[in-house]
């Protein structure tokens, strides 16, 4: 990692953090239960708004550095070595983009379908981008934090509230699960404060030298949070319950925004931080990312809810990311960032063809369906085009990260490669199978027979989404341009041993 | 005693306080009126006026003894005596309509008693001396149990009064007795004289160990830590709401303010004996006090097991200044817990407010359910108590967060490691409860529309309290600087 960091002069980083935020009590403050129209407009301009103050920081970065841009840096709370310390390199950039792009999707899917309480949801929403955003730009361990587990709170309500019939059960569990990783982080974090000899910059615990035991414990502790938030077999079991229950808004930001974050904890922490840690312990991250590629894909296969179906196979993709960063090659490690932009767009537009679906019928069972091209061909066409990158065709964005990741796992070993390999099959095998029994066959129900097509907001929705997906999917160098160096850097830390 | 030393100018809060407080007794005789409006604001002018005092001593540095040693004038004095102001000052104006509805105001005794209690308080809070100390703590429990039981007809009230009193009277005795062993063993009274009495070794450490018992059985009765904690739930309880407040908040400054001088300025010589105690004082606090608190269906016993659990910190944050029975990093740990405690008082006015708030004439708020759908019937004060719930779990961005941080980080820079495991864990049980109430506030569609009580007054300082955990949230650094300097100018004495 280069030590000095380039100082910039404007603000970028903060301003894409804080102009969601703003925007969310401004949207709290002047939303009425008589006109949630103000509420609704004002959100979108917050959300179009939180895009366009990112784009300076695609424009104006510098793809052949590794160091950190956009720096920030501030005292936050002297008494403790807390700085307000923020930057992004090649590898958070994407996320900060693809975050702000969610949240205008999310506050356009909510636009007549979330009928009580509009301010709040938009709110939250808006909120919650913000602090997603400081997440991946914070360089302070101790504002990493706080802006990952204050994301809890806004998710908490948006499910309770909003969410399905077993609502109060699935927020509790969703809560729950993830505050007790990242406690865990919290005393490992403070312990690398104390060890760095009180400072709380990421940069320089990257530095940091540790014992074997001492890596081996923060690495678990790490991963108690990260596992959970990506989330890897065995910890995954709040996803599927967090992702029926949300509202679509929800889903879509937990699978598009919220596991990423877990994932990005192993690249900007665990990794750099306790490399031999990592090292020593990547066959049980390679073996437990496996299981989830093959047996959650698996499990996929037989799920009669469709948001079951797509939760899991969140959790087999996930795997592929993380199985990526365990095989310490460039290949891997760039398949998984790209496996989780491209992620991010097309489980983001899978959640949003199920809403799309539930809103008409109140229904999210696979059987409640059946030839729903018959009555909505606009809306079967992007539900068949979302699919296939699912299942990861080529030409389509879900293609290039797998690839890139079985390619990486080939060249550390042939026979986890070819296991990785079986997913492309079982994704195929769930998401096809799933789009036979929804959008083919015959129609067997009077409602499918009622159903009408994508009106123009959705149409404008799933239309930038599939733009998103066949451009990553034919052309992803802008994607993986700015990330190279990055990647080098990182890897080429990672195999110096801090022993 | 030369008068030299008595120092009179040193204690002009006290002084000042105690005669507003006799004149404000006399005036209440003459008032006719059932809001008792007049002794409300004279009490909170008292109170700014005292805060003046305590904020220019604290401005221009005032420090020194009076009375030969037995009063102490530091600024941790000085801080936490404007934050015992604010408390009672806060607790008076919520507690106003609630109290004049239940006929608590026929009488100006509420308004005596509290500001008596406060002066017990910052005689605790000043105590140089073991004498002080138990004149400070006597005046303050006296004038408490009278306001428990300040309503007569009500029995729940009158119950949780005659516990408080016996339990209160035991605890007290058990201090006593913990002190005359102290002084015989070392022949003086004066915190300063005990710790030079017991800073080397000693032959009478058997006897300085045996008072010692006692004397932390007591401290730890008045912070209601377990296994001294029995009394808690019950006279949260069953106190009236405006008076658990009371309870609830300047008391734990002042027994922190008297933990600090009692174990750490007289009897450091025995870190080595007292520190154990504290750290299994403190785990089974947060043991008992969590899981307890997921049972209860009535939120001020809720509440109250949660505070229990909240004192383990406490006690965590002030055990780990000792390392091997010296001092390490004492002025960093000391911090730690005085912010705690600090931060704890802020919330905890804030979330009785709202229980107040809730309640009117003829209904009492004091069950969970009793929120249900309170986003619906008002969504800020939902907001607010939101923001209270997460800062009593610590999740950040609320200022709940910094008090764990800085108590985690304390035990992990002395190596307490596995304290702070079990620390987290236990955080992560409590925030089950508090979650709870979240759901209930956010999730449930509500049973009572009646519209929300409250004055004007009342519902801009109860948001200016719910706004300031968020605001400190996000800005902690002064409150935690400003807790650093308080400790520093004690520990230099």
């Amino acid at each position: 990692m280069a030590s000095d960091m380039a100082q910039t002069s404007f603000p970028w980083l903060s301003l894409a953090i804080f102009t969601p935020i703003v925007f969310g009590i401004l949207v709290l403050a002047v939303g009425r239960v008589s006109n949630p129209t103000v509420a609704r407009v004002l959100a979108l301009i917050g959300a179009i708004a939180g895009l366009l103050v990112t784009l300076p920081l695609y424009t104006g970065f510098d793809a052949t550095t590794a160091q950190m841009q956009f720096v920030e840096k501030a005292t936050w709370i002297a008494e403790y070595g807390v700085s307000y310390s923020l930057g992004v390199d090649g590898i958070s950039l994407w996320f900060v983009l693809l975050t702000a792009f969610i949240t205008i999707i999310v506050v356009l899917a909510g636009w007549e379908v979330i009928t009580s309480r509009v301010a709040q949801y938009m709110g939250a929403f808006l909120i919650l981008s913000g602090l997603m955003i400081g997440v991946f730009a914070a360089l302070d361990g101790l504002l990493f934090y706080v802006f990952f587990e204050a994301t809890l709170i806004p998710m908490y309500i948006i499910i309770g509230v909003w969410g399905g019939p077993n609502r109060v059960y699935a927020a509790f569990k969703f809560f729950l699960y993830t505050l007790l990783g990242s406690l865990l982080t919290l005393v490992a974090f403070i312990y690398l404060w104390h060890s760095a000899g009180g400072t709380f910059d990421i940069l320089a615990w990257h530095k940091l030298p540790l014992g074997q035991t001492e890596q081996i414990l923060i690495f678990l502790a790490f991963l108690m949070a990260f596992a959970v938030k990506v989330p890897m077999w065995p910890v995954h079991t709040w996803l599927p319950d967090a992702h029926v229950e949300a509202p679509t808004g929800g889903s879509v930001v937990l699978a598009a925004i919220m596991l990423k974050l877990g994932a990005y904890g192993f690249l900007r922490l665990s990794l750099p931080i306790v490399p031999d840690a990592a090292h020593s312990l990547s066959g049980m991250m390679i073996g437990l990312s496996l299981i989830a590629v093959i047996y959650i894909g698996l499990v996929a296969l037989v799920q009669d809810d469709m948001k079951k179906l797509v939760a899991y196979s969140s959790v087999a993709h996930m795997g592929f990311v993380t199985l990526g960063f365990f095989i310490f090659n460039k290949a891997g490690v760039e398949g998984a960032i790209v496996q989780m932009i491209s992620h991010g767009f097309v489980s983001g537009a899978m959640f949003f063809c199920i809403g799309v679906l539930y809103d008409r019928v109140h229904s999210r069972r696979i059987a409640d369906y059946g030839g729903v091209v018959n009555t909505m061909p606009k809306f079967a066409t992007f539900f068949v085009l979302f699919s296939m990158a699912n299942s990861g065709l080529p030409a389509t964005s879900g293609f290039v990260g797998e690839f890139f990741v079985i390619m990486g796992s080939v060249e550390y070993n042939f026979w986890i490669g070819l296991l990785a390999a079986t997913a492309l099959i079982l994704g195929a095998a769930y998401s096809l199978w799933m789009v036979k029994r929804v959008v083919f066959g015959d129609i067997t129900h009077q409602h499918v027979r009622e159903l009408t097509d994508v009106n123009a907001r959705e149409f404008l929705i799933l239309g930038v989404m599939a733009i998103a997906v066949l451009y990553m999917g034919v052309y992803p160098a802008p994607f993986t341009d700015v990330m190279h160096v990055s990647v080098d850097a990182l890897l080429k830390h990672v195999a110096i041993s801090k022993l | 005693m030369e008068f030299a030393n008595l120092n009179l100018s040193l204690v002009a809060p006290e002084i000042t306080l105690l005669v507003l407080t006799s004149a404000i007794l006399l005036i209440d005789l003459f008032v006719k009126d059932e809001g008792r409006a007049l002794t409300h604001i004279l009490s909170l002018l008292t109170l700014v006026v005292l805060t003046w005092m305590s904020l220019s001593d604290l401005a221009s540095g005032v420090q020194g003894t009076a009375f030969d040693g037995m009063y102490v004038a530091d600024s941790l004095a000085h801080v936490l005596k404007v934050f015992s102001y604010i408390a009672v000052g806060v607790a008076l104006i919520y507690g106003k309509g609630y109290a004049k509805d239940r006929g608590m105001l026929r009488g100006g005794e509420l308004y005596v008693l509290s500001l008596l209690a406060l002066l017990g308080q910052m005689v605790m809070i000043s105590a140089g001396n073991m004498l002080t100390i138990y004149l400070g703590l006597e005046l303050m429990s006296l004038s408490f149990y009278a306001l428990v039981a300040l309503r007569r007809e009500h029995t729940v009230s009158t119950e949780a009064a005659m516990k408080y009193f016996v339990l209160g009277a035991l605890a007290s005795g058990l201090l006593l007795y913990g002190m005359s062993m102290i002084y015989g063993a070392t022949g003086t009274l004066n915190l300063a004289g005990i710790a030079r009495a017991t800073s080397g070794a000693t032959d009478n450490h058997m006897i300085l160990v045996f008072g010692l018992v006692f004397l932390v059985a007591g401290l730890a009765f008045k912070l209601g830590v377990v296994p001294f904690h029995m009394w808690v739930p019950d006279v949260y309880q069953g106190a009236p709401t405006a008076v658990t407040l009371l309870l609830g908040g300047a008391p734990k400054l002042a027994a922190f303010a008297i933990v600090l001088r009692l174990l750490v300025d007289g009897l450091f010589g025995l870190a080595a004996d007292w520190q154990p105690m504290l750290a299994i004082m403190a785990v089974l606090s947060l043991a008992i006090g969590n899981l307890a608190a997921i049972m209860q269906s009535n939120i001020k016993r809720m509440l109250a097991y949660s505070t229990i659990s909240h004192m383990g910190f406490v006690l965590l944050g002030l055990m780990s200044g000792v390392v091997e029975g010296s001092a390490f990093n004492a002025q960093n740990a000391y911090t730690s817990a005085m912010f705690y405690v600090v931060v704890y008082v802020l919330t905890t006015l804030s979330s009785f407010g709202v229980l107040m708030l809730l309640s009117r004439s003829g209904f009492e708020c004091e069950n969970v359910d009793d929120l249900k759908g309170l986003n619906r019937r008002n969504p800020w004060f939902a907001g607010v108590m939101l923001v209270q719930m997460f800062s009593l779990a610590g999740i950040p961005p609320t200022v709940g967060f910094y008090a764990k941080l800085a108590v985690l980080q304390s035990l992990i820079q002395t190596n307490h490691v596995a304290l702070a495991v079990v620390a987290v864990l236990f955080s992560l049980i409590g925030a089950f409860y508090y979650l709870r109430v979240v759901k209930v506030v956010y999730f449930d569609d509500p049973v009572d529309q009646a519209p929300l009580q409250g004055s004007a007054g009342f519902r801009t300082v109860l948001s200016v309290n719910g706004v300031l955990l968020l605001v400190l949230g996000v800005f902690p650094a002064p409150l935690v600087a400003l807790c650093a300097q308080a400790i520093s100018s004690s520990l230099a004495l």
